[in-house]
């Protein structure tokens, strides 16, 4: 029951997961962070299997990086979806993962995007997005609720929406959430919206 | 549900009087769930060269990429554009590579060969070319798409006329179908210009 999503806004991106690590009928933990920074100016949220979603997620930040140390400048975020893709393509018919992935970033000339990769590799670049047995209600409250150029305000209070969807609606529905942003600052984690607290 | 309707798709490519249009819907989905109604389906190769691709997305971005770099290293070696008739070997051939593992693909090929004439073909998965006269369909609209075309083409059309016609075809067609739609691209390329519509039909 792993849920994903995103939007675009006003000079940033937003994304959000949900945080629970699930086996079978055990919640192991309910603060797993699924949302990557994957470098100063963009965010990898990712749903998945979980060894998949770690290690596919893990191997495309440090590629990320060795660019970014190779060429002296850091990758733009339609290039680094382009090669997360690439990725996913090359294994798809050897070793495919099974990972969902919403890659938001923000660069300076273009402005925030946001890019959907689904575990099949295709590719495209959206302004509103979502993964998971949660997409279902997630989709339809932006559709009503989203318009281009939102205030973080208003789009905070849709993430906060379709949260509320998603905790009413969904049955076995994650507990935990946390949200993380990407602007003209950089990527950072704005906040939890947790209804079980754990240690 | 086959892998061919995961995503959805409708394309035509229709012959005129020294021109021809390629259209596509512009819906992308995963089987039921609606992701994006802007969806790309048709690329260009060079100015008088376009392919389109239906089928699973992930394939036909992939196989596009594909395309796009072979053409490229034509232009280096050969110094010129390729011809439609090359194009469409080329992709059949590329095809045909992956005869026991294919990419699950139609491609649809349009293209202004030597002397400005018209060229039109399509194929299956495996490569298998199919070509015609008058138009070519592929997708998940297919079988409306043929009787659409069937009955509203005529040969020899100006531009503004095939157009119009194959418009009217592919907006009728993706209405039945539930997995195309939302909207419709149109590129219609004469010898001297190329334009490119888009088409507000049923947005469901």
């Amino acid at each position: 029951m792993e849920c994903v999503f995103g939007l675009v806004g006003d000079g940033f991106a937003v994304v959000a997961a949900d945080s629970s690590a699930v086996h079978s009928i055990l919640v192991h933990k309910s603060d797993e962070d699924k949302v990557m920074l994957l470098d100063s100016h963009k965010l990898l949220g990712a749903s998945g299997e979980a060894g998949d979603r770690a290690q596919f997620t893990e191997y495309i930040q440090k590629n990320v990086h060795l660019y970014q140390f190779r060429n002296g400048i850091p990758l733009t975020t339609a290039a680094a979806a382009n090669f997360t893709r690439g990725e996913l393509a090359t294994a798809l018919r050897k070793n495919p993962y099974s990972v969902n992935i919403l890659l938001a970033g923000y660069d300076k000339d273009i402005g925030p995007s946001l890019y959907y990769i689904d575990y099949i590799a295709t590719l495209h670049k959206i302004e509103k997005g979502a993964f998971g047995y949660g997409s279902y209600f997630c989709l339809s409250m932006m559709d009503r609720h989203y318009h281009s150029g939102m205030s973080l305000e208003e789009a905070i209070d849709l993430v906060d929406k379709c949260i509320m969807e998603i905790r009413s609606r969904l049955v076995i529905a994650p507990p935990n959430f946390v949200i993380k942003i990407v602007d003209k600052d950089g990527a950072r984690e704005y906040a939890w919206r947790k209804s079980i607290k754990s240690d | 549900m086959s892998i061919f309707e995961y995503n959805g798709s409708a394309l035509v490519a229709m012959v005129g009087k020294n021109c021809f249009a390629i259209a596509s819907d512009r819906r992308l989905g995963v089987q039921l769930q609606t992701i994006a109604t802007d969806f790309q389906r048709v690329y260009k190769i060079h100015d008088k060269l376009y392919v389109g691709l239906s089928g699973l997305a992930t394939d036909a971005q992939t196989l596009h990429q594909r395309l796009v770099f072979r053409h490229k290293l034509y232009q280096l070696r050969e110094e010129r554009d390729m011809k439609p008739e090359t194009f469409a070997s080329l992709v059949s051939a590329l095809l045909y590579e992956k005869r026991f593992g294919p990419y699950f693909c139609q491609p649809v090929i349009a293209g202004l060969g030597d002397d400005d004439v018209p060229f039109i073909c399509t194929m299956d998965c495996l490569g298998a070319k199919e070509l015609a006269k008058d138009f070519v369909v592929s997708g998940t609209a297919s079988e409306s798409l043929y009787g659409a075309c069937e009955s509203m083409y005529k040969p020899n059309m100006e531009p503004d006329e095939l157009f119009e016609t194959i418009s009217q075809a592919l907006l009728a067609s993706v209405d039945r179908d539930c997995l195309s739609g939302w909207g419709g691209y149109v590129l219609l390329v004469t010898p001297t210009e190329v334009q490119e519509k888009i088409l507000k039909g049923r947005m469901d």
